[in-house]
């Protein structure tokens, strides 16, 4: 461990801000990658099954028109 | 070989393999990256000149290699698709563009926030800098002539293009600290035979760098998963999951 207490740890030598600021960026950009990544893909599925229920609706109403003629 | 690679050019085989990785590319990162940063953070030792703002490093070199890497992937993606008209080769360029796009803005953006304290500044137009800066517009590039066509065969062609176009800046990237003077340092961990720097340094470096790997790896594969269900809605077997998963 290089670090006596959490303040020190906190502070790393005196460079905190940059270390912090660097680690917080990191962080808040991965995890937005990830999130926008995972809703994408959730996004995506969703439009696929919505499409593929409006399709089967339309070939039903096609096939009952037919019926009635 | 060829019979071995033949059956992953069918959309349907890489989709279930990608799904079926990315938990272990997932578990693999996680694990590797809470090793790997407690102990760059908490336990490497700090740099005898540039103290504790050494630990920007471990997040620092990692994701400006990876940013290389991914591109390189990209670009390799890129021709596969022009030479053998693969289309999962357009979907994992269109996959890898976004993450790249972000690794490079985490190199530059900690880039900066180490410059300040060591060099006094948070920017220099030098070659290092400025060749890592083109290289986040050439993936913006990408993305935006992705999403720019309706047609995404299209869009995958022109993508291909700039991406291929774009390889040209991965040796300036690299040899910029050797072919120019520059503020940024040169090489620490690459250099061929030992690394330029105490193995107490060196092994978290390696964990680290594993563990945004695997990342990339698992961010790749869900954008890859979706970029092949947009490119082949139509088609009976996406129609077979989607009423499957449905259920």
């Amino acid at each position: 461990m290089q670090f006596d207490s959490i303040t020190a740890f906190l502070d790393m030598g005196g460079y905190g801000f940059f270390v912090w600021l660097s680690f917080g960026f990191g962080l808040i950009a991965l995890l937005t990658l990830v999130l926008q990544s995972k809703s994408a893909l959730k996004r995506a599925k969703s439009d696929i099954a919505k499409r593929i229920v409006t399709e089967q609706k339309q070939k039903l109403a096609a096939q009952q028109q037919n019926n009635h003629r | 070989m060829w019979k071995w690679l033949h059956p992953y050019a069918n959309p349907e085989t890489t989709y279930h393999l990608s799904d079926r990785v990315i938990p272990w590319f997932g578990w693999l990162s996680g694990s590797l990256l809470t090793i790997g940063l407690v102990w760059a953070l908490l336990f490497a030792p700090a740099d005898y000149q540039q103290g504790d703002s050494f630990r920007i490093f471990y997040l620092h070199v990692p994701a400006a290699s990876l940013s290389m890497g991914i591109y390189l992937g990209m670009a390799i993606a890129a021709l596969c698709g022009m030479v053998w008209q693969l289309k999962l080769s357009d979907a994992a360029v269109a996959a890898l563009a976004p993450v790249g796009a972000v690794f490079t803005a985490i190199a530059l953006f900690t880039g900066a926030a180490w410059g300040k304290p060591m060099w006094g500044t948070w920017w220099v137009w030098d070659a290092r800098l400025t060749s890592e800066l083109v290289l986040l517009f050439l993936y913006l590039g990408v993305i935006a002539i992705n999403n720019a066509f309706e047609d995404k065969q299209m869009a995958g062609k022109a993508a291909s293009i700039i991406a291929l176009v774009g390889v040209i800046n991965l040796p300036i990237i690299k040899y910029s600290v050797e072919w120019w003077n520059t503020l940024h340092q040169g090489a620490t961990v690459s250099k061929l035979g030992k690394p330029a720097m105490s193995l107490e340094m060196f092994w978290p470096f390696v964990v680290c760098f594993l563990g945004f790997a695997f990342f990339v790896a698992t961010v790749t594969c869900i954008r890859f998963k979706t970029e092949i269900l947009l490119r082949n809605s139509s088609r009976p077997w996406v129609k077979n999951l989607m009423l499957e998963q449905a259920k």
